[in-house]
């Protein structure tokens, strides 16, 4: 019964987020055909529907599936872990973490020349990991299950004292710096070639291969950290798993794009909509339908005002903000 | 055999259990009386290992609780808390089936076989009818019902249940309590029941322990603790305890509070 249903959720969203990841790159100011762009009769350096679709605009599609799956993965993982259908992948600091690791980078990065660091995607990734560790390290103690209370307390509180930070420094910053980081906080998921991709690999892989682990224990821990105790989970352990993981999902999806909001929230509703609540169901459809989610996000934001690009975040925040306030009025 | 051997626990302070001892023999049912703060709740924790003791310790059979892994423990002792919010929308049968979490292996999905469990356990309860419905929309008897048909689900030979009747209507709390009976008679499912109900604790209990501060007052058969003195004692309730013809059990009148 599990099995069955699994099984068809999983091929009808493995289908819709391949057809998106396929159909995405023939759309955009020049018009290309799949068939040519498979065409292998056609030497490579001959083929510009080739080069269009793979080099041109493959990446961004591909940015766009990795960074769709591992928020919305990321986000039932958060909201599962904290108990709460509203918590998000960024509630607990990490994304402004890494938005302050990029804003330094931005701005003192030219100036200190503090070498491997100066670079946005690795001063990110290392808000990222400074903001989650100090949120671990305030809300676990040895061998005790995790507070999600006091999880929640300081992942807000870190988030508002960070943004602080990142307000100061954007004072400090000159017009261009200023700029540079405002475009950063909306989001991008062009870049530029499959380096960044490959790179954000290991952490997208390992965080994925940690939530294989997690959606029974998941079910049971959003029923009650008690409950699922004495059915037989290790919640202290499921706890830090799922912490770390999602973390980690969430810092990999940031410093390769960008904060990209919503996506993290509207997907998991949105599936646990059409497919139930069961996490076993749940975690897998999510990151499959994130994929499609956002690259059909990116798709609009490339051509709905073309020949200008709108943020890919505005796009998301345009039908997430809404269907966020419509989650709280229909749950009140 | 569970066992508890002089047991102290704290929460960070004081010891709010102090020097407990108590034996829960299979296929018994054991009633856990106090007031408010008395230790019930802890006592419990402490049963079903959730709590670690301080001092003393705990034991299944020969074996301490705490050299067991949780889905071990999962295998002999299942709880019944007294109220379940799950944060997402489970069906009824989703709920019941986590029971069998510990049966299964890390990515091992329910069978036919955790499905008659389950079905089983939902027969038991009388929810059978309930198996497609969304848990949240339940009223609060067949959410308590529900929640005892999980913890059947897990299949263990004991099953601790704290205060399961402190928020049904009197109607919803006699089906409980009769399913509780039937299901230590039928089923021979030892169970510890704590509860500020005294004759929910008369009608079903074939023992009883009774806390105060922390402490075990009086432990024994029913018919001898449960005593208007043993009322007044723990709740200072000037109380009628007497056996009811019709009821077949002792029941228990309150019938003014006694001050200093």
């Amino acid at each position: 019964m599990v099995r069955a249903r699994l099984t068809s959720v999983v091929c009808a969203y493995g289908a819709l987020a391949l057809g998106a990841c396929l159909a995405a790159p023939l759309i955009g100011s020049t018009h290309i055909s799949l068939a040519r762009a498979f065409d292998r009769s056609v030497p490579f350096a001959d083929n510009v529907d080739a080069q269009i679709f793979f080099v041109a605009r493959m990446p961004r599609v591909l940015t766009g599936a990795i960074v769709g799956s591992t928020l919305a993965a990321a986000g039932v993982v958060m909201q599962a872990l904290l108990g709460n259908p509203l918590a998000t992948p960024f509630t607990l600091g990490v994304s402004t973490g890494a938005a302050l690791g990029a804003v330094l980078a931005i701005t003192f990065g030219s100036s200190l020349a503090v070498g491997v660091l100066a670079s946005v995607p690795l001063a990110s990734l290392a808000g990222a990991v400074v903001a989650s560790a100090i949120v671990y390290a305030l809300a676990t103690r040895p061998g005790r299950p995790i507070s999600t209370m006091v999880l929640l307390l300081a992942g807000v509180t870190l988030n508002a004292f960070f943004s602080a930070l990142i307000l100061f420094v954007q004072y400090a910053a000159d017009f261009t710096q200023a700029y540079r980081t405002i475009r950063w906080l909306m989001g991008d998921l062009d870049v530029g070639s499959f380096a960044p991709i490959v790179a954000s690999l290991p952490m997208v892989l390992l965080s994925l291969g940690i939530f294989a682990f997690l959606p029974r224990p998941l079910n049971l821990l959003s029923v009650g950290a008690d409950t699922a105790a004495t059915r037989g989970v290790d919640v202290g352990r499921t706890q830090r798993l799922a912490f770390l993981s999602a973390s980690l999902a969430t810092a990999a999806a940031v410093s390769l794009a960008g904060p990209i909001g919503f996506v993290g929230i509207v997907v998991p509703h949105l599936v646990r909509l059409m497919v139930g609540v069961d996490h076993r169901v749940v975690l897998p459809a999510s990151a499959l339908f994130g994929a499609a989610f956002l690259v059909g996000c990116d798709l609009v934001a490339r051509t709905v005002l073309a020949p200008v690009e709108v943020p890919v975040g505005v796009v998301t925040a345009m039908v997430g903000g809404p269907f966020f306030l419509w989650l709280l009025v229909r749950k009140s | 055999m569970l066992t508890a051997e002089s047991v102290s626990f704290g929460y960070g302070g004081a010891f709010t259990l102090t020097d407990v001892s108590v034996e829960i023999a299979p296929g018994s049912l054991t009633g856990v009386l106090g007031p408010n703060g008395c230790g019930k709740t802890t006592l419990l924790k402490l049963l079903c290992g959730v709590l670690r003791p301080d001092r003393g310790r705990v034991r299944l059979g020969d074996r301490p609780l705490g050299s067991m892994t949780r889905r071990e423990l999962a295998r002999h002792i299942a709880v019944v808390p007294q109220e379940t919010h799950p944060a997402f929308d489970y069906s009824v049968m989703e709920m019941v089936l986590m029971g069998r979490h510990p049966h299964l292996g890390a990515f091992e999905l329910e069978g036919p076989a955790d499905f008659e469990v389950a079905r089983q356990a939902l027969d038991a309860t009388g929810t059978s009818h309930l198996a497609d419905r969304r848990y949240m929309t339940l009223s609060g008897g067949e959410k308590q019902r529900v929640i005892i048909a999980s913890a059947l689900a897990q299949a263990t030979e004991m099953l601790l249940l704290d205060e399961p009747t402190a928020s049904l209507d009197l109607g919803y709390q006699l089906e409980v309590a009769s399913l509780l009976a039937r299901l230590n008679r039928e089923r021979k499912v030892t169970m510890v029941l704590a509860t500020h109900d005294l004759n929910l604790a008369a009608s079903v209990c074939h023992q009883l322990v009774v806390m105060r501060g922390g402490r075990i007052l009086a432990a024994g058969a029913t018919r001898e603790v449960l005593t208007g003195k043993t009322v007044r004692e723990l709740y200072d309730v000037d109380a009628d305890v007497q056996f009811h013809d019709r009821a077949g059990h002792l029941t228990v009148v309150p019938v003014k509070r006694i001050d200093g």
